[in-house]
């Protein structure tokens, strides 16, 4: 698999599997059970685990609508809630 | 009128009507008396055509009332009829001309009090449970973290609020509104439609397909909370492919979206909370992977640095082991060239061992021969040791014999000298008579070729050579057959004496 594939995957990733699949690859590094070329992209691997978390955490912002629906009850569209 | 009248022989004094008059006269009469009343039984036999009406009776103990719910009063309705369903309709009593009867054109039905709603309630429940909508395996996990929450709820009131709220506090997120009614004979409607419409969304359209739904309303009185036990409603909430979080009234009320959502929230909340984690507990988590992600890779390369400063510490210098290698091989081969020279050698070694095996006859005869030399010496010399003994043996005896000798020579020469004396006088006298002194007076010796003296002349034949001894010498004659010179005396051959022959002893 190639960089940029792998790198598409973990983009792919939902941010819980991330974190799981980060928390695996700390664990498996503390354990110190790993060959170092494995290590490496293991670490590498866990990098972009965490970027990719870190940008799903700053990506958090509120947004909320309202579904706008036509007089047969089809959705139309949405608009701003204003609700708070 | 009066013509029939008129006719009439029985003198009867009431109007007559035709049935289509009567009728009518009875709907009026009816319509006008009962023109909103709410009567209370239990539904029986509802059905519903194809024209989209609705038809049922109402009936108790005694009493039985056809009941019709025409096609646009029946979305609006709370409650959908069922059989033994016990309601109290809202309508008027009008009458069906067709057929003799009345009945009651409902407007709105509602549950007939708690026990029956509660029963109506149970029974529902059982009937949606029967069908597995609420089975264990149905539920599906809750996203962890997600993109688009979907909210079915009132978009006024303290819901809303309260669960924009909550998510925010604890993980801002987009959330899509889908206002309904929450209450009142639309709501289920309503709800059922907004379950089924946010599910209905396109993947990858313009109005992101949410990927949590929550159902929420806030607390309120069974009836107010009807909607949520509503079919339609639980159906949608179990059909959802979105994972749904129902958050329907207080803790203590349960509706049967409850039992067909994948999770229960006991306020709308709660529901917020289980929706989205907490952002800063997230980020300081990830914080702390990363941190220990770092450490435990520094780890790693510290222990495999290690490792191979260790394994370092054992490996050789090349050079070292190309020299100790290339020494190897020189070694090698000398004993590779010195193998196949000593190989050879002992080959001919070996050769010349078979060769002096083999020796020839000469080399044999040779060493026969060397060997019979040396025999001879040794023998000689063994000879001569043996001599050299013999002869010191002998010298005794030597001497000995020497001295004999010399002792009897002594007395020898001493017998020898008288003797000689007496063959001196011997000899004289002997002399005396030789033949010599003979031929000393003149007489000669004739001998034949033989040498034996001739004594008779007959023996002389002519021809014959002769020697003729006289004093001084012998001279050589030949005898002739010529008479003799002179008559002579033939001279005696002297007897030769011992003169110089004497005996030794």
């Amino acid at each position: 698999m190639s960089d940029k594939s792998k790198l598409k995957e973990i983009e792919a990733l939902s941010f819980e599997d991330a974190l799981k699949e980060l928390e695996t690859i700390v664990q498996q590094l503390e354990r110190g059970q790993i060959k170092l070329d494995e290590a490496i992209a293991a670490y590498e691997r866990g990098a972009a685990l965490k970027a990719l978390c870190e940008r799903k955490l700053a990506e958090a912002k509120a947004k909320v609508e309202k579904i706008t629906l036509s007089a047969d009850g089809q959705v139309t569209g949405t608009e701003p809630a204003g609700l708070e | 009128m009066s013509d029939i009248a008129g006719e009439q022989k029985s003198g009867h004094n009431l109007a007559e009507y035709s049935v289509s008059e009567i009728s009518t006269a009875l709907k009026r009469e009816i319509e006008s008396l009962f023109p909103r009343v709410r009567v209370r039984g239990e539904i029986s036999q509802p059905s519903f055509p194809r024209s989209g009406h609705c038809y049922f009776r109402l009936k108790d103990e005694g009493a039985v009332l056809d009941a019709v719910c025409w096609k646009g009063t029946i979305p609006r309705l709370s409650v959908r009829p069922e059989e033994g369903m016990e309601v109290i309709a809202t309508g008027r009593i009008t009458t069906f001309a067709g057929s003799s009867r009345y009945q009651i054109v409902v407007d709105s039905l509602e549950l007939a009090g708690q026990g029956a709603l509660l029963k109506l309630l149970e029974d529902r429940r059982k009937k949606l449970a029967a069908e597995g909508l609420f089975a264990a395996e149905r539920k599906r996990k809750l996203p962890y973290l997600p993109e688009v929450i979907g909210v079915v709820t009132s978009p006024t009131g303290a819901v809303i609020r309260d669960i924009l709220h909550r998510l925010n506090d604890r993980f801002p997120r987009h959330v899509l509104v889908w206002p309904v009614a929450v209450q009142g004979e639309r709501a289920a409607g309503e709800v059922a439609r907004a379950i089924r419409g946010f599910n209905e969304l396109p993947e990858d359209g313009p109005i992101p397909r949410p990927d949590l739904l929550i159902v929420a309303r806030g607390g309120g009185s069974l009836e107010d909370l009807w909607a949520f036990n509503e079919e339609i409603v639980v159906r949608a909430a179990a059909e959802s492919r979105i994972p749904l979080i129902s958050a329907v009234g207080h803790e203590t009320d349960t509706t049967l979206i409850d039992f067909a959502s994948d999770r229960r929230a006991p306020t709308p909340t709660a529901a917020a909370e289980m929706a989205v984690p907490v952002r800063s507990e997230l980020r300081a988590s990830i914080l702390d992977q990363a941190r220990r992600l770092v450490s435990g890779m520094a780890r790693e390369l510290e222990q495999h640095r290690r490792s191979v400063l260790a394994a370092a510490r054992g490996l050789p210098r090349p050079q070292q082991m190309i020299e100790e290698r290339a020494q190897r091989l020189d070694d090698r081969g000398e004993r590779l060239l010195q193998a196949g020279k000593r190989l050879i050698e002992i080959r001919q070694a070996q050769v010349a061992q078979a060769g002096l095996r083999l020796r020839s006859p000469l080399t044999q005869i040779d060493a026969k021969r060397a060997e019979l030399l040396s025999e001879t010496r040794a023998l000689n010399t063994a000879w001569l040791t043996y001599r050299r003994c013999e002869l010191d043996a002998n010298e005794q005896h030597c001497q000995k014999l020497a001295r004999l000798q010399r002792q009897s020579q002594m007395a020898l020469d001493g017998f020898l000298q008288r003797e000689q004396v007496r063959l001196d006088g011997a000899g004289k006298l002997l002399d005396s008579v030789s033949f010599k002194s003979v031929l000393a007076r003149g007489y000669a010796l004739v001998r034949d070729a033989a040498g034996v003296p001739m004594m008779e002349a007959a023996t002389a034949s002519p021809g014959a050579a002769i020697a003729i001894e006289f004093r001084d010498g012998k001279i050589g004659a030949r005898i002739t057959d010529a008479p003799p010179v002179s008559a002579t005396k033939p001279a005696r051959p002297a007897k030769k004496s011992g003169g110089d022959q004497g005996s030794l002893l």
